[in-house]
């Protein structure tokens, strides 16, 4: 309802300005970095509210859409249920949102989001294939859960069936993804792991931790009981009724005989567990074990032989979205996937979803360390300018390749998440 | 003229009592009445929908899981009240009747509420690296010879919760205790001592029943408190333990709020039930 004055007034500007206006913005717009399409005046007074998970809902990129844009950007970061919830059902209270893909599969049926033009993405071409055909290679597998690829489009704008091709219309622009695994320390470990069964080794009765968040934790056991050789599932990302329950149970009897010291619901808290030495192996995030190694503590974000579960999260459109503020929301989608964010992302240890273009952003040896896996020739240093790696340190998984090639599964919502659900409150209350 | 009066005085009654009774409905009755209404909803995964069925009740009477966690609930809560009761009422019988001067158990009081100037969640989660494996607690003792092995049960555990319940919520204890001691007419204590009562005899006889109106109303205080907690229970046992807060924590988290607010009104009817059972010992009204 309040969008509609602003529309109106470029109508008005537009009438008032004319034609003398446009040959002026065309020359003031190259101060804008190279995104010359609306008119910099109003766009000035543009707010675009996006919420979403703390990885990708940084001030830095608020900071840097301002001055590049031009516009206000708001930032609210929550936890993956809380952002789900909001999605779901508080539709005017945001104008983008950051979430990932199996949330997008959960909210999309609500209406609340309103499909893209992939024909107004400058660097549709150069988005890496995952998000695309849901292959890196041509030869490569698709792994089990929800692939990013078979939630990333709908038939066409209004639609609510996702379509299995790449239609035109994509629900949500990827934007941030990395492949997880497990994070020990391993200077109190003192021997090699490669597998995830590793995680119930009743050597580490009592040391080891899971994460409290139903969706992501019960892939993390799923690994485990399939690399323990106790379960063989159709589909990890999408388990029947027996499944869950055999996958529960094996936990439940761990979680009784006290392998478990505590649960983690969100980042800091792995991170504590980690360093404190409370937990010296657990189902970690990337940038955790970064916050673990910046203490000077030793944390390996530990490739196994069964491969990574992974996620991929992307901005949608809130379908309030109109005018002015819609167009603006083109434009900020556009800079997101010219690299500045992906560099930064990039430096975090993530993948941007159009790496060419992030490059140009970083450094050749950030680029080599990150992307590529080659061995860092001076210091690595997180965005904000702490050293994080010396000279000669190699990335734990390797390169981009090696790492995102080998993905087992993608976090993923079931089709009997409500029962699901239910088994997971059981174990936590066991 | 009379009449008039009287009609007056009831109305300016009804008018005196309007703005509370208005508050009241507004923010406690009416939600209450919300939450009643929405417990017997429907829910899918990511809306809810007016309907009267009683599956989430349903649900929550056959989980096995609705039963332990409701006795865990109840384990937390006596052990911690009779943690609470002890330290609390020795803490005010020593301000009430061993301190002598009015100035020192004003300032000695006051020492007790320090901790209340920080907040609840950071007074708990100071107790984590206290209690940790490599904590501070364990060092010691390991230090002092007294274990070779950390105790591993000082955190993440039973435990760490009611330790965590215990320090939160002992002055909510105190603090009614030490106001009832401290209108005892100290008369009645010398009277008993020159009856010949030893000072066992003058705690059980005398200060305990004139103190049992502060002791009920701290025990309500600390029982609400700890059965309606969940962070308290998730941080202090790493998630690995569960009460009903926690139940109904998750299932907000999950939009199922059907069944939170199911659980809710059982939650709110069990509170009610115990504090009725409570104040049939001792009739607060009459006492104060």
């Amino acid at each position: 309802m309040t969008r509609k004055p602003s529309s109106t007034s470029i109508g008005r500007r537009a009438l008032l300005k004319g034609t003398a206006a446009t040959a002026g913005l065309a020359i003031g717009s190259g101060a804008v970095t190279g995104f010359p399409t609306i008119w910099a005046q109003n766009i000035k007074d543009v707010t675009l509210r996006q919420f979403g998970t703390g990885v990708s809902n940084l001030n830095e990129v608020a900071e840097k859409v301002k001055e590049d844009l031009g516009f206000t950007l708001e930032m609210t970061a929550l936890d993956s249920d809380s952002v789900t919830q909001r999605a779901a059902t508080q539709p005017k209270s945001f104008d983008i949102a950051d979430i990932e893909y199996w949330i997008c599969k959960k909210v999309w049926p609500t209406g609340n989001l309103q499909a893209m033009d992939t024909s107004k993405i400058k660097n549709y071409d150069k988005i890496v294939g995952i998000f695309r055909t849901g292959k890196l290679n041509p030869g490569s597998v698709i792994a089990q859960g929800t692939a990013p690829h078979t939630v990333g489009f709908v038939e066409g704008p209004g639609s609510t069936k996702f379509a299995d091709n790449e239609s035109g219309w994509m629900t949500l622009i990827p934007t941030i993804y990395n492949a997880d695994t497990l994070g020990i320390r391993p200077d109190l470990i003192g021997r090699p792991i490669e597998t995830w069964a590793e995680l119930l080794n009743p050597e580490f009765k009592g040391k080891a931790s899971i994460l409290d968040i139903s969706s992501i934790g019960i892939m993390d056991m799923a690994m485990v009981c399939e690399a323990m050789g106790e379960i063989t599932y159709g589909d990890k990302g999408n388990m029947t009724k027996e499944e869950i329950d055999k996958t529960i149970g094996i936990f439940t009897e761990a979680k009784n005989n006290g392998q478990f010291r505590a649960f983690w619901k969100s980042f800091d808290e792995s991170v504590n567990l980690m360093a404190s030495g409370e937990v010296v192996i657990q189902s970690m995030w990337s940038p955790a074990i970064t916050a673990v190694r910046s203490k000077g503590i030793p944390c390996v974000y530990q490739p196994l032989k069964e491969g990574y579960r992974s996620w991929g999260g992307g901005i949608g459109l809130s379908s309030n979205l109109s005018g002015i503020e819609l167009d603006a929301a083109y434009e900020y989608i556009n800079w997101y996937l010219d690299g500045w964010v992906g560099g930064f992302l990039m430096r975090q240890g993530y993948y941007s979803a159009v790496p060419e273009t992030s490059k140009n952003y970083m450094s050749e040896d950030e680029w080599g360390y990150w992307f590529e896996g080659k061995e860092a020739k001076g210091d690595i240093t997180s965005p904000q300018g702490q050293v994080i790696e010396k000279a000669g340190a190699v990335r734990d998984g390797g390169s981009f390749e090696e790492r995102m090639g080998r993905v087992a599964c993608w976090n993923a919502v079931m089709d009997e998440n409500q029962y699901m659900v239910g088994k997971w409150n059981e174990f936590i209350a066991a | 003229m009379a009449a008039k009066q009287t009609i007056s005085t009831t109305l300016s009654g009804w008018l005196l009592a309007a703005p509370l009774s208005a508050v009241l409905v507004l923010f406690l009755v009416l939600p209450i009445a919300m939450i009643v209404v929405v417990s017997f909803w429907g829910a899918t995964e990511f809306s809810i929908f007016p309907a009267f069925r009683m599956d989430n009740y349903e649900f929550l009477f056959r989980s096995s899981v609705t039963y332990s966690v409701f006795l865990k609930t109840f384990m937390f809560t006596i052990v911690s009240w009779a943690f609470c009761l002890v330290i609390g009422f020795t803490v005010a019988y020593f301000l009430a009747f061993h301190v002598r001067t009015l100035t020192w158990q004003i300032a000695l009081f006051l020492l007790c509420t320090i901790p209340f100037w920080t907040s609840n969640v950071i007074r708990m989660i100071s107790w984590v690296p206290f209690l940790g494996r490599n904590g501070i607690a364990n060092q010691s003792l390991i230090s002092m010879g007294l274990i070779d092995q950390p105790l591993e049960w000082l955190l993440f555990s039973d435990f760490a919760v009611v330790l965590a319940f215990v320090h939160l919520y002992t002055l909510f204890m105190v603090v009614p205790i030490f106001n009832t001691m401290m209108r005892i007419d100290k008369s009645l204590l010398e009277a008993a001592r020159d009856a010949g009562a030893s000072g066992f005899q003058i705690l059980t006889n005398v200060i305990i029943p004139l103190a049992k109106p502060g002791i009920m109303i701290g025990s309500i205080f600390v029982v609400t408190l700890v059965m309606g907690d969940f962070i308290t229970v998730r941080f202090m046992s790493g998630s690995q333990s569960a009460n009903v807060g926690r139940l109904i924590a998750n299932d907000v988290a999950l939009l199922r709020y059907p069944s939170a607010a199911a659980t809710s009104v059982v939650l709110l009817i069990t509170v009610l039930i115990t504090i009725g059972i409570m104040l049939r010992f001792v009739n607060i009204r009459k006492e104060l």
